[in-house]
């Protein structure tokens, strides 16, 4: 046998044993099926200062792997079962990432939004988005965003008009910061949180250049919609009440007239009206919720 | 000068023949390969992900080039014996490590280029597919000039580890050579540390010790401003011109160091 063919048999031959490795590894598995383990989330170094030094010069290439790992970690919690969402590694995540590249702004900025929405969208810790934002200010003191979302967090998450008014007033004075931010310090301290505030502010956030804050704004400008929707639908309720010793009930409502039909939020989901009080609320299997006034659930202990 | 030119151009033709090139194609498989993944698995940061990985992927691969290529330079004509032939040619041993060293630094330089060629392209095409909004929200445009700032400095420290690994080859064995070359590596840049001492030690003399050893130890930290540039934090010409000479002078030190050692070494 000439070398040339010896080297086409022998190449035939490793390509036909790797097929029929390739073979019996499929029916294996479709036979003899392994669970894969549950493995809890497990972070190896909690010390973003020795993180940093052991990365050398390629500290920020690991805060990005750090970054990708928080937003899996918040996106796989986020998407399992109920009891499942525990977040756990959130905030040394982003403590992380955040230490290892100080000027990473979406980390700080989207991290304290992960952080502070109410469980179960998030492990409702508005405490660590400040802690978080206070970290960026330390960074990059005359970031007036980094005040604007501690603010923020203040006024939508904590309902603390007061600091949330201080806040927006320090954002106002760094440098570059935009002309609205003073008058809405102002209007935080006389009106507190009239939903009229809260959709300026939202409207201010649409504007942003980060496109995952735009879309958490249209989100917010969306429940805000709802909850005046569900106050205009329980001022008519009210307003039409059913017989003397009859529940509230949409169908009645549409019998006598006042509504054409059972009334929608925008996703599509029926508002949910209470048969006592004819309150009107969205449901709770709306895409909206958790809406904000449900705000600040903490993980359960 | 011819002499040098001569021994630097055989260095390159043998590192092209040693395959080295074939990181440029999987410098540029990896890149491309993010920059589609990127996008499902990052909130909007694939650009700064992208540059960050190009960055690091350009001083990585050049430090393995640098080490493994730079401590065989003269140690494997010792033991090929290959020296004594070329030394019995008009090669005097000062211009045989000179030459040994511009082949390698020759060698980084298509490879650091090439690199920063593919990196610029894998941004262009995000740069044109991303929309004005989209773009608005980078820290630094996608395709920043200011990135060929980050890079000058990754290839004046790829030239001091190349000086470094020649000095090593010099007198040492490869394997030796590697592990003192990446070690310095590695001390380079925790040297920082080193100038700081005296904030955690009392004593006098371990302070003046700390600091007469951040001075003899590549200051490799200082190269390093490859966060700064991702995120369009200038980085002043002052800086880059003091840092750059301060590589230039190291190199010279140990090149001359290694010209001395060499000179010494008796090959009969």
């Amino acid at each position: 046998m000439s070398t040339r063919s010896w080297r086409l048999l022998a190449l035939a031959g490793a390509v036909t044993v790797f097929a029929a490795g390739i073979g019996l590894q499929v029916a294996r598995d479709r036979l003899y099926p392994r669970e894969a383990p549950e493995l809890e989330p497990l972070l190896y170094v909690r010390s973003g200062a020795t993180l940093k030094r052991l990365a050398l010069a390629f500290d920020a290439l690991l805060s990005d792997v750090y970054w990708i790992r928080a937003i899996q970690h918040y996106g796989g919690d986020r998407l399992a079962g109920h009891q499942e969402r525990k977040y756990r590694l959130l905030y040394p995540l982003l403590d992380l990432t955040t230490s290892l590249d100080p000027y990473f702004t979406i980390a700080y900025r989207f991290g304290a939004i992960f952080l502070s929405e109410a469980y179960p969208g998030g492990p409702g810790r508005p405490d660590q988005a400040v802690a978080l934002l206070r970290k960026g200010i330390g960074a990059q003191p005359g970031k007036w965003q980094y005040y604007l979302d501690i603010g923020f967090v203040h006024y939508w998450h904590l309902q603390d008009y007061t600091a949330a008014a201080h806040w927006f007033q320090k954002a106002a004075d760094q440098p570059g910061a935009p002309n609205w931010l003073r008058p809405l310090a102002a209007s935080m301290l006389t009106v507190g949180g009239d939903r009229a505030s809260a959709r300026f502010l939202w409207q201010q956030l649409l504007q942003s250049d980060q496109e995952w804050l735009r879309r958490t704004a249209e989100r917010r400008l969306l429940q805000i919609d709802a909850l005046e929707a569900a106050a205009r639908l329980t001022a008519l309720a009210q307003r039409f009440p059913p017989p003397a010793g009859q529940p509230h009930t949409w169908e009645d409502l549409v019998r006598r007239g006042v509504l054409r039909g059972v009334p929608l939020d925008v996703t599509g989901a029926p508002f949910e009206l209470d048969a006592g009080t004819g309150e009107a609320r969205v449901s709770p299997r709306s895409a909206l919720q958790p809406m904000p006034d449900v705000a600040t659930r903490r993980l359960p202990s | 000068m011819r002499a040098v030119r001569s021994v630097a151009l055989s260095v390159f033709r043998e590192s092209v023949r040693d395959r080295v090139p074939y990181s440029l194609v999987l410098f540029a498989v990896l890149l491309i390969a993010s920059s589609f993944l990127l996008g499902q698995l990052t909130a909007g940061q694939d650009v700064k992900i992208i540059k960050d990985l190009g960055l690091a992927a350009t001083a990585v691969f050049g430090l393995f080039i640098a080490t493994f290529i730079g401590i065989g330079l003269v140690s494997k004509e010792v033991e090929r014996r290959s020296i004594y032939a070329l030394l019995s040619k008009p090669v005097s041993r000062p211009q045989f490590i000179l030459g040994k060293y511009a082949g390698l630094v020759l060698t980084l330089a298509v490879n650091v280029s090439v690199m920063t060629l593919a990196l610029y392209a894998v941004l262009a095409w995000m740069t044109f597919t991303e929309s004005p909004e989209f773009r608005a929200a980078w820290d630094a445009p996608g395709m920043d000039p200011a990135l060929l700032k980050a890079i000058a400095l990754v290839f004046v420290e790829l030239m001091v580890v190349t000086a470094v690994a020649l000095f090593f080859s010099t007198f040492s064995t490869p394997l030796l050579s590697a592990a003192l070359t990446f070690g310095l590596y590695v001390v380079g840049h925790f040297n920082a540390d080193l100038r700081n001492f005296d904030r955690i030690v009392d004593s006098t003399a371990a302070v003046w010790l700390a600091r007469g050893a951040y001075h003899l130890v590549p200051d490799l930290s200082a190269f390093d401003v490859k966060l700064q540039i991702v995120h369009g934090i200038p980085v002043s010409a002052g800086y880059m011109l003091a840092t750059a000479a301060y590589g230039a002078c190291y190199i010279a030190a140990l090149l001359l160091l290694s010209v001395v050692i060499f000179s010494r070494r008796d090959f009969k």
